[in-house]
């Protein structure tokens, strides 16, 4: 029987929650679930916690529809996924460490976010958190052994400007064996802030979960809140939505360009993509008033217009950025000494993109085709034109060559927005509580793949319980598989290429 | 490459026609001047995050493009604190990142300025009330020479902060510790 089918038949939809479908399942049909995404049937979209329940969500192959299935904890257990199937090990750990749930079978149970540094433990159990007594506990890494092998340790305060995380190399010579990553650094808590929020407080919230996507965040958690509440926002605020988004890929993107190229030692690229970048950072503070467009999407709408000037600063920009990328493009393609290090480096194989859901310029450099805004299409990308490039060397080079593609279909993208833009329309949409409760799910492209968010309001609108899931969840542990067998040096290329967040993942 | 080279040098540097080139040019020669005139020599950095959303990051990135060209004001970003003068900290501080940010304030060596950077920085900012963040920001963990707000200030203010850290007529905190 097909996954989906059996959720349906087994499970009992929650009507409250919008628009996809959740269903609460027994443990036969979640281990049924668990087993169709270790089979490679269908893609873990996430995992999480709530207050005596675990929360999945999965998109079946071929199914336009993801599916959230939520098993009921009734004695703070439940059947790890990750038993089954590797990309959810890293979620459970996470679930673990703030909700005091426990995946029964979990073959990692080391703490994740959990640094043994606050002062309380399980902040998020549904009986409260608890007191913390002991001091932390030091770190069990995983061991490599073997003749001459030796460790480095790096971080989580890095050389660069970048942020924070730590890194263990098992190294024998020059030649990566094993790389482990170890995450929460920037643990914020946010998923606790969320919790009674006010839905301006929580967009702000959103907003910053990752600041590098912060319109992806807010779009993400403003279709959640709609969704969940039934409201339709003006055509005006949903192309403006969009904009945003696509200006955000393309300061992103060009970023991203220059410097991996910098870190191939090639600072002439980091030179001319920091120009283009900056250009799109100052129109868009023109336009809308915050170089990253913060806090620029709200739930109802948009918080700012777009005065009319803002349009042609725009189509000056995108002639601008036409007029020089051609030749960057150019310079990356015929420069010996970059391909040099690019191509053949840091191979992300396009089962493992596969198996671990890997969104973005990471799963398309590796073949898998998958972008919410063709597979899940939210408007207006469901009446606009453009290609989800996709290639299979999955190497350092692909991955430039993904976000090369995508700035052009990005231009295109912009092009088509502000020629469909409605002249006038309300900014904002009234929104408040439904008298009851109510829940919605949302996923939007942002620059690095797929952000997921899943709330629930009570009946006055406050946030009761919001999940957000930064595509780096799936992405992290790739690149420890990518770098393997390279040489020690060629990481901060790889690590540049996948520009994983770390905020973001860490929340 | 060549062609792209040769544009270089056929067009005027976009450090000169910037939008804020006015105010960046006088805010170059007075910071130029005074760092100079007090360390002898440029000011080197080393940049914190301590649990910021990466936001800030993403302005202090854009100092080194070629609008701001942080360097020609004698600014500098440095890969080890142990080669710093000012330690630029951005983020909540959160207590996953304390023992870290203290670790990398005590390989600096003195003298040493800490900047604060960002409304998280500054103890306050959407992450302050959680039980993951730090009560007050950076200045809970370690004295802090100077402050600068925004969500995330744009490069200009930071570049302005950095002058402002320069013409304080107290001495750096860490000289005084
Ligand atoms: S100040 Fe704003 S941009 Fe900077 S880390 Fe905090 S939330 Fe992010």
């Amino acid at each position: 029987m097909p996954t989906y089918a059996a959720i349906f038949v087994q499970g009992q939809r929650i009507t409250m929650h919008r628009p996809f479908a959740r269903i609460v399942v027994d443990e036969e049909t979640w281990l049924t679930v668990a087993t169709a995404l270790a089979g490679g049937q269908a893609v873990l979209l996430g995992l999480w916690g709530d207050a005596q329940a675990v929360h999945m969500a999965m998109l079946e192959d071929g199914a336009n529809e993801p599916v959230v299935t939520t098993f009921m904890c009734a004695d703070g257990r439940f059947p790890s996924v990750g038993r089954l199937h590797a990309p959810a090990i890293r979620p459970e750990r996470a679930i673990h460490d703030l909700f005091g749930l426990d995946p029964m079978g979990l073959p990692d149970e080391r703490p994740w976010l959990d640094h043994g540094r606050w002062d309380i433990g399980h902040p998020l159990a549904a009986s409260g958190p608890s007191a913390r007594a002991s001091e932390p506990a030091a770190y069990p890494f995983l061991v490599a052994e073997g003749d001459g092998v030796h460790q480095i340790p790096v971080g989580p305060v890095h050389a660069g400007i970048i942020e924070p995380g730590h890194f263990r190399f098992n190294a024998a010579g020059e030649t990566v064996v094993r790389l482990e990553e170890r995450l929460g650094y920037t643990h914020k808590g946010i998923e606790s802030l969320m919790a009674g929020a006010s839905l301006d407080q929580a967009a702000r919230l959103a907003g910053r979960t990752s600041g590098d996507s912060t319109v992806a965040y807010a779009y993400a958690f403003a279709l959640a809140v709609e969704a969940a509440l039934g409201i339709e926002i003006s055509a005006r605020a949903i192309y403006l939505r969009a904009l945003m988004a696509e200006l955000e890929r393309l300061a992103n993107h060009l970023g991203d360009i220059g410097a991996i190229c910098n870190d191939a030692a090639f600072a002439l690229m980091l030179a001319h993509c920091g120009v283009l970048r900056e250009r799109v950072l100052r129109v868009a503070a023109k336009a809308f008033g915050h170089r990253l467009m913060m806090d620029c999407i709200i739930p109802g709408g948009v918080s700012v217009d777009l005065a009319p000037a803002g349009v042609s600063d725009i189509r000056h920009l995108l002639a601008t950025i036409r007029g020089v990328f051609p030749a960057l493009v150019e310079l990356y393609d015929e420069t010996a000494s970059l391909q040099d290090r690019t191509v053949g480096t840091g191979i992300v194989p396009p089962s493992l993109a596969r198996q671990f859901g890997a969104g973005g310029y990471i799963g398309r450099a590796s073949g898998r085709a998958f972008d919410t805004r063709r597979h899940l299409a939210y408007p207006p990308y469901d009446t606009l034109t453009f290609d989800v490039p996709v290639l299979n060397e999955g190497d350092v080079n692909a991955r430039v060559w993904i976000r090369i593609r995508e700035v052009e279909q990005s231009l295109s993208l912009i092009d088509q927005i502000l020629d469909r833009l409605p002249a006038d329309g309300l900014l904002r949409t009234e929104v408040g509580g439904a008298g009851e409760r109510r829940e919605g799910l949302a996923l939007v492209e942002g620059f690095r793949g797929d952000v997921l968010v899943s709330v629930r309001l009570s009946g006055e609108g406050s946030i009761e319980r919001c999940h957000l899931r930064d595509p780096s969840w799936f992405q992290w542990p790739l690149l420890e598989a990518a770098i393997k067998g390279n040489i020690v040096a060629d990481f901060p290329l790889c690590n540049k290429s996948f520009n994983c967040s770390y905020s973001g993942h860490d929340l | 490459m060549r062609k792209l080279l040769f544009q270089g040098l056929a067009k005027p540097p976009l450090t000169e026609a910037g939008p804020t080139d006015g105010e960046i040019a006088a805010l170059a020669a007075e910071l130029d001047h005074l760092a100079r005139s007090r360390l002898g020599r440029s000011l080197a950095i080393r940049e914190v995050d301590a649990g910021s959303c990466n936001g800030c990051e993403l302005e202090i990135n854009a100092l080194g493009n070629a609008f701001y060209d942080l360097e020609r004001f004698g600014l500098r970003f440095v890969a080890s604190p142990r080669h710093a003068d000012v330690l630029l900290v951005t983020g909540p501080v959160t207590h996953n990142m304390r023992e870290a940010l203290l670790r990398t304030y005590d390989a600096t060596p003195n003298p040493k300025w800490v900047v604060a950077a960002g409304t998280c920085a500054l103890g306050e900012g959407v992450f302050a009330e959680s039980y993951a963040c730090q009560k007050g920001g950076v200045s809970a963990v370690i004295a802090v020479d100077l402050y600068i707000p925004g969500c995330p200030p744009t490069p200009t203010d930071l570049l302005k902060g950095l002058l402002a850290l320069i013409t304080k007529n107290t001495g750096p905190s860490g000289q005084v510790r």
